[in-house]
């Protein structure tokens, strides 16, 4: 009995250390591939704007580097590279594009997702964004600058968020708009917190 | 168990002490390097994507 006792009771806490350090590579150590593969993505966005290869892209290889995505609000250092795509694969690299929604700039919704408590965690604070911050795209023909309009949070099925006005699927858009997507609450998948924009001003990249 | 692993290390208590800490790291290593990212895909605590 004794025995019997003590064998559950050392497979209940080896069972709980183990959990508990799962949590703890869930939240930080998921992160250092983030890293690693964001050092790779700025490194290409670098090279493609030394090559100084002309012109707009009209399409995007799935898993290459978009554009820099930074939010003075967030930190001075706050910079990730956004890949193209949000398969799991693309969104363990850092915030993915919605490959069928706008590029950086252009008329219509450019939508963006990002982890908010896993893979370094790229849209942990977003929610800390109010209206008028400034969320900077840089992409490779111009430097784009978003202004938060407005927060919402919505069920994971309420695609037409994604519309190119967004949340009116019927209305042809004007105007430049970006939507951050993420998790919400944090640490659950039970609802989506969106962060909306609109572009402000755009600096043609110097030749 | 753990009685039974530490009656089975060799040597004198601090050696045994060495050995167990050393079969920890590589017990931990092998679940956080092997384990944990092929766990990992299971757990959806972070979706960040419509359903489509």
């Amino acid at each position: 009995m004794r025995v019997m006792l003590r064998a559950v009771g050392e497979t209940s806490i080896t069972a709980g250390l183990i959990l508990m350090l799962f949590c703890a590579y869930l939240l930080w150590g998921t992160g250092s591939y983030t890293r690693s593969q964001q050092l790779l993505l700025q490194r290409e966005l670098a090279e493609k704007r030394a090559a100084a290869e002309a012109g707009r892209l009209d399409r995007i290889e799935l898993g290459s580097a978009v554009a820099l995505l930074r939010i003075p609000k967030l930190g001075h250092d706050y910079e990730y590279a956004v890949v193209e795509g949000v398969g799991t694969e693309q969104l363990k690299k850092g915030p993915g594009h919605h490959p069928d929604t706008a590029l950086p700039g252009q008329i219509g919704n450019f939508v963006l997702s990002g982890h908010r408590t896993t893979y370094a965690a790229p849209f942990n604070e977003i929610d800390e964004l109010e209206r008028d911050d400034e969320i900077i795209i840089e992409a490779r023909e111009a430097r784009y600058t978003y202004r938060v309009t407005s927060q919402d949070v919505v069920t994971p099925d309420e695609v037409e968020v994604l519309a190119p006005v967004p949340g009116k699927p019927d209305i042809h858009p004007i105007r430049a708009f970006i939507t951050l997507l993420t998790c919400h609450p944090e640490y659950s998948a039970a609802e989506r917190l969106l962060v909306y924009g609109v572009l402000k001003e755009t600096e043609p990249r110097k030749e | 168990m753990y009685l039974w692993i530490w009656r089975k290390l060799p040597g004198r208590p601090p050696t045994r002490i060495l050995t167990a800490a050393v079969l920890v790291a590589a017990v931990g290593a092998v679940l956080w390097y092997v384990v944990f990212p092929l766990l990992e895909p299971a757990v959806t605590l972070d979706e960040v994507t419509l359903r489509t």
